[in-house]
């Protein structure tokens, strides 16, 4: 993975001396709040219900063995325990005092960490595939070039005051993992038939208020471009995105008022008419980046892991509900990929204690080259466990409340933290994953891949518009409802879901939900997932199982 | 138990910790609700909270009813603030 | 209020005319670029005379078109969330070469004043607090670059092919 060499250490160091003269600043009342808010935002932090909220950076997902210890530290020395990961591949602490972040963003940027752009109207997090560098249908691993614009747009001086956020995602693999496809700017990696490394771009994606699916605005760039035709996107949006109107500010409304054709016009004027020779990545830039993600020092399958790993599957049913559920392919032989469930049931969705994420890094080293990663599914990765070894690490896991057996199943649920936490809420969302987890699990196995996702406002954190069943929570005169979609996706087949009725009122979830699976379940045909089953019949079915005939 | 009737005061976030807190008839700050000020109208609270920027974040006025145990907060997000997280 | 350049406060040696206003027969002025559209076939001036203050709605492109015909060009900044004014910055000077003042005006607040530097502003308009509070430290907060701008300071990807930090 890449390491701070000592350019990116100074910066840090810079950025944290100066956000503490920011924190100061404000306490002595020379910043007012509403100077200061831009300001603490752009390093992660938010006024929530009870406290600060700090999210901090996990670039592509990617951490250390040491960084995972970090995060670890400052929950308990500066939170209350725990730490919530979420849709953006970070992780969040709920409990922060202002006046000790100088103190804890400090301590962050020890192990090369920071809450730099998680937050404010400038380029976020960059996000990729969680497999990424180990996933057996990927064409190149995508994180160099995460990277690469990780570099770019951090304090970018042309693009830190956007109409809003702009979230970027990569992917590389044939089954997007990184829901590029609802991002502002998704990346699909390629080669040209020149066999050139290049991306396929698209624009204009997105969830929130409006949700859209983003559309091609280039087939292909070429990595030595890549920067210089961003600057050319971002240009475009900083001067024409609308800044009226906080609801339609994001480029995917550009691009629609536009339309893609128009856009893609003024995007091609403005990379031709730019220099781009500064930007222009140089093969020396590249491959240095590419080096530090050098696969590890992978061993030989060992002669008797697979025979082992089959008897432990005999001998242990839960072990072997969890090798099914939890395990994917890696690409070399002898090794598998683990995703490790942060969905025990009746748990709030993405949380890990200080100590589960201790023992998490230790097990990095354990099993692994001492990495770890973060879905956007509110999960993590082990990607590089020895097959022979995957018992051993289930039990580890299982002693410490880490080995629920869910991955990609109903009780797999991603939600926002919802009104329990967040200022922006409208209605609860942890409680309702709680309790629908909990009803669903016993039958789970059974309905098969099922992707639900829980948000508490419009603004859609728990990407409820790509889930097979969206809840929406909405407040209805100060009392809880629940708007139910049905049939998104978030892959490559990214699709927005339909509503398929009136909201319901709380106690009503997991009722109503019972009755759309029961329909996906009655009319899937083999192999379906329910958003292949509603393209083929339609919303009728969904809707009238709900709500009666229609 | 709830008397019915209900009465407005001032809450904020506290500026160094973002905790919850309630302004105080003594013109204070109280990380407790059964220590807000609560009138009829709460126009002059609110006035008085404003005036002191470098304590707390937002002030805002909210709806409380008298309670069992002094006040209580109307409406689930006040209480979700009052008394924590519900999970 | 202040005005800042190179590395001092200065005296603002220009006027800023109304639209009612009759330029005068010599002496720096700005006009609005409303009034420059209306009047520029008409406006032969030194452009080290003149000035012309723009709105952040009005493209780079087009203002670059006529920058050789200025001394100075004002860019507006209406609140700290508004970075338009930013990329005609760049654009100005990246692109068109503009060499003349670009001074930041409107909402100019100590924290912007770096990116605004980076992005070819060379002349503040700030508060009379910018003094007391000493915000002219923050253009030298950060010394390192992660990308290159209109400032023409190294940054880290090449330093990296280079030399050491």
């Amino acid at each position: 993975m890449y390491r701070y060499d000592e350019f990116d250490r100074r910066f840090l160091e810079e950025r944290v001396a100066q956000y503490r003269g920011q924190v100061a600043r404000r306490l002595n009342g020379q910043l007012t709040e509403e100077e200061f808010r831009p300001l603490r935002l752009r390093n992660g932090l938010y006024l929530q219900l009870h406290a600060y909220m700090l999210r901090v950076s996990i670039p592509y997902g990617t951490l250390s063995a040491e960084q995972v210890r970090m995060l670890a530290h400052v929950a308990r020395k500066y939170d209350r325990g725990y730490g919530h990961f979420t849709t953006r591949q970070n992780i969040q602490y709920n409990w922060i005092k202002l006046d000790e972040t100088p103190d804890l963003l400090a301590d962050l940027a020890t192990v090369e960490m920071h809450g730099i752009q998680t937050s404010g109207n400038c380029i976020r997090n960059i996000t990729s595939d969680p497999f990424a560098g180990v996933a057996i249908d990927e064409i190149e691993d995508p994180r160099p070039y995460c990277e690469i614009i990780r570099q770019w747009s951090t304090l970018h001086p042309e693009f830190s005051w956007l109409p809003r956020k702009f979230k970027i995602a990569v992917s590389a693999a044939l089954q997007d993992r990184a829901a590029v496809h609802v991002h502002d700017i998704g990346l699909y990696l390629k080669r040209s038939e020149a066999g050139e490394v290049g991306f396929e771009v698209l624009v204009g994606g997105g969830l929130g208020r409006t949700p859209i699916v983003g559309k091609v605005l280039r087939d292909f760039i070429p990595v030595r471009h890549l920067l210089s035709y961003l600057e050319a996107i971002l240009r475009v949006y900083n001067a024409y995105g609308r800044r009226d109107n906080i609801y339609k500010a994001r480029i995917k409304i550009l691009v629609q008022a536009l339309g893609v054709e128009k856009m893609r016009d003024a995007v091609e004027a403005e990379w031709a008419a730019m220099d781009h020779t500064p930007l222009d990545l140089a093969e020396e830039t590249v491959a240095a980046i590419v080096r530090q993600f050098a696969p590890p020092a992978y061993a030989a399958a060992g002669a008797d892991d697979e025979a082992a790993l089959a008897a432990s599957v005999e001998a242990d049913a839960d072990f072997a509900r969890w090798v099914r559920h939890n395990v994917f392919p890696h690409k070399q032989p002898g090794y598998a990929v683990v995703t490790i469930s942060l969905k025990p049931l009746g748990r709030p969705p993405g949380d890990a204690s200080a100590e589960q994420l201790d023992l998490i890094a230790d097990l990095s080293e354990t099993h692994g080259f001492s990495e770890v990663r973060v879905t956007h599914e509110q999960n993590l990765v082990l990607p590089d466990v020895r097959r022979g070894d995957l018992a051993a690490l289930y039990r580890a896991l299982a002693a410490a409340g880490l080995g629920a057996s869910n991955i990609g199943l109903a009780s797999d649920i991603i939600a926002c933290p919802g009104l329990d936490y967040c200022s922006l809420a409208n209605a609860r969302s942890i409680p309702v994953a709680e309790r629908l987890g909990e009803h669903l699990a016993a039958r789970e196995e059974e309905i098969g891949p099922m992707k639900i996702k829980i948000s508490g406002c419009i603004n859609a954190c728990g990407h409820h518009h790509v889930g097979h069943i969206g809840i929406l929570g909405v407040d209805k005169n100060g009392e809880e409802f629940y708007q139910i979609t049905v049939g998104g996706s978030a892959d490559e087949n990214a699709a927005i879901g339909g509503i398929v009725g009136k909201a319901v009122p709380s106690e009503g979830v997991n009722g109503a939900v019972d009755k759309l699976l029961d329909v996906y379940m009655r009319l899937r045909e083999d192999g379906e997932e329910l958003p292949a089953t509603y393209r083929r019949v339609g919303a009728e079915p969904f809707k009238e199982a709900v709500y009666g005939a229609v | 138990m709830t008397t019915g009737s209900t009465y407005q005061a001032v809450t904020a976030n506290r500026l160094r910790d973002g905790v919850t807190v309630y302004f105080t008839a003594l013109g204070a700050w109280s990380t407790a609700i059964g220590d807000a000020a609560h009138a009829e109208d709460a126009t002059d609270l609110l006035a008085a909270a404003a005036a002191q920027p470098l304590e707390a974040v937002g002030a805002y006025v909210i709806a409380v009813e008298k309670a069992d145990r002094g006040l209580r907060p109307v409406g689930l997000r006040e209480q979700i603030r009052a008394f924590g997280p519900t999970v | 209020m202040v005005l800042y350049k190179n590395g001092a406060v200065v005296t603002d040696p220009w006027r800023h005319l109304e639209d009612d206003e009759d330029l005068p027969q010599v002496g720096p002025v700005t006009i609005s670029w409303k009034r420059w559209l209306s009047e520029r076939g008409s406006i032969a001036r030194d452009p080290a005379e003149l000035g012309v203050r723009a709105p952040n709605t009005v493209t780079a492109a087009e203002i670059g078109a006529d920058a050789h015909r200025f001394g100075l060009i004002a860019l507006f900044f209406p609140n700290f969330g508004d970075g338009r004014a930013f990329s005609q910055a760049r654009v100005l000077r990246s692109r068109f070469g503009f060499t003349g003042e670009l001074r930041a005006t409107g909402s100019v607040l100590r924290d912007l004043l770096q990116f605004m530097q980076r992005c070819g502003i060379d002349a503040f308009e700030v508060s009379p607090r910018a003094i007391e509070e000493n915000w002219f430290a923050a253009l030298s907060e950060f010394d390192l670059f992660y990308q290159p701008a209109a400032d023409n300071r190294p940054w880290i990807a090449r330093q990296r092919l280079g030399a050491t930090p």
